[in-house]
């Protein structure tokens, strides 16, 4: 790539002022650096990928509300994250945190379990048993 | 209280980090010499790690290996620690800075605080210098940033405890010991061999052969996973390529860079050529990204697009195999 051939897209990135460096060739063919605002290949990667967790994220709404599901499935596509990730946080076996996910079980967890989620997802215990709040 | 460090931005976290703490004890070393040396060119393919629901291709190293090569390649001697609670942690850094000795830290991007939201994911091998602390703020170098920021205790502490694949536990670490000149040229050739032989190895999930079986599970996506899924995966692969950090083509030009720069060093022309060479493959990998985000644009894409790209990355692992080939025979 030639340096002049940097893209610089609109992308996500100036939001947060960040511009990210690529290295490419300048005219004497000498490797060199140059900043770029963003390049839409890669913005429309990313935007697909939100998309597809707020499509989750969604669908695990509803799952809650037709009571097919608890809270702790929603919070955890909310925070972008699979079981895996959500059982390394609250330090369980993948299938405890899956069966948690069961309504009836949701419903006897004590408060200790209750509060070591909400913790993680930085919400209060109310708002963890109801979406809503 | 600050330590006198000079920030400098880079393409790579990793990479930077090791350059500015080298430079900061006194040795000049550019980005991409670091990645070249510390053999951080890869193309691998981990079919039993999931993220983002999506199945994995990594373009570079695992983390941590870049500077472990380096390092043992130029006779720099590198202090890890990783800590069971954030008390620990957080006393061991600050002893550190008291001590006026700046430190990398492995941390998570999901609870990154300066990164835009779009890009938090449940990422947990970002780098970061700490190099001093200022009204209870620590002072941070990103090397993904152009200018340094600074991060409260508690927001350190969240990405330093970051859970899931790769979670950091405090993970600090420093050069402590460093040779009295920094020798490159033995440690340039060691790199080199070293790529070339992860490139062309003879198993299915890694280098060129990697590349191959990516090419031809994509070919298979669309009918066996849906549309929807095919376009999800191969949209994960054109970000692992082009992800901050990259400094595009999936890291093929800060190795064009290396090649370059390594050719004046070892007075070896062969090395320049091959880095045009590799740059070109780049480009390639640039068309590839192109191309690939047409289909997963439209949502609605024939499997001749998919064929297509699937082409693409098929004369792309030709190219590579023929390349790395030549390059081990250039050093």
């Amino acid at each position: 790539m030639k340096k002049n051939e940097v893209p610089q897209d609109k992308s996500n990135l100036e939001s947060a002022n960040i511009k990210e460096m690529y290295y490419a060739v300048d005219e004497n063919g000498e490797y060199t650096t140059e900043l770029s605002t963003g390049w839409d290949p890669k913005t429309i990667a990313l935007d697909n990928a939100i998309k597809d967790i707020e499509e989750r994220t969604e669908i695990a709404k509803q799952k809650v509300l037709n009571n097919t599901t608890s809270p702790i499935e929603y919070y955890m596509e909310l925070h972008k994250m699979d079981v895996g990730i959500l059982a390394s946080y609250v330090g369980m076996w993948a299938w405890r945190v899956k069966r948690h996910f069961k309504p009836s079980v949701f419903k006897k967890l004590n408060k200790k379990t209750l509060q070591k989620y909400a913790d993680i997802f930085d919400i209060t215990v109310e708002q963890l048993k109801d979406i809503h709040k | 209280m600050e330590i006198n460090f000079t920030h400098k931005q880079s393409a790579h976290c990793e990479n930077g980090v090791v350059s500015n703490l080298m430079r900061f004890n006194g040795f000049e070393v550019s980005e991409p010499m670091v990645f070249g040396i510390g053999s951080g060119l890869l193309f691998s393919y981990l079919p039993f790690l999931k993220v983002n629901h999506a199945p994995v291709v990594t373009y570079r190293a695992m983390p941590g290996t870049i500077f472990n090569r380096f390092a043992k390649r130029t006779g720099v001697i590198i202090k890890r620690e990783k800590f069971s609670t954030a008390q620990k942690a957080k006393a061991r850094l600050d002893a550190n800075l008291e001590k006026n000795n700046p430190v990398g830290l492995q941390v998570g991007v999901y609870n990154l605080v300066y990164f835009p939201e779009e890009y938090r994911f449940h990422f947990n091998a970002h780098n970061m210098v700490v190099y001093g602390k200022k009204d209870g703020r620590y002072l941070i170098s990103d090397p993904v940033m152009e200018e340094v920021t600074s991060l409260s205790e508690k927001e350190l502490e969240k990405v330093r405890f970051a859970k899931g694949a790769f979670a950091p536990k405090g993970h600090m670490y420093y050069p402590i010991e460093f040779p009295e000149k920094l020798e490159l040229k033995k440690a340039i050739v060691k790199g080199i061999k070293h790529t070339c032989k992860d490139m062309t190895a003879p198993v299915p999930l890694v280098g060129v052969k990697a590349i191959r079986k990516i090419a031809k599970l994509i070919r298979k996506w669309p009918a066996k996973k849906g549309v929807k899924t095919a376009n999800h995966y191969l949209g994960q692969i054109v970000r692992m390529q082009e992800e901050i950090g990259t400094g595009g083509g999936g890291f093929r030009y800060i190795y064009g860079a290396f090649l370059q720069e390594a050719s004046k060093i070892l007075e070896n022309d062969q090395l320049s050529t091959l880095s045009k060479e590799i740059t070109q493959i780049g480009d390639l990998w640039r068309d590839f990204a192109v191309d690939a985000s047409r289909i997963y644009k439209n949502r609605s894409a024939t499997e001749d697009g998919y064929n297509k790209v699937a082409d693409q990355l098929a004369t792309i692992a030709d190219k590579e195999e023929a390349f790395f080939k030549k390059l081990k025979k250039a050093v």
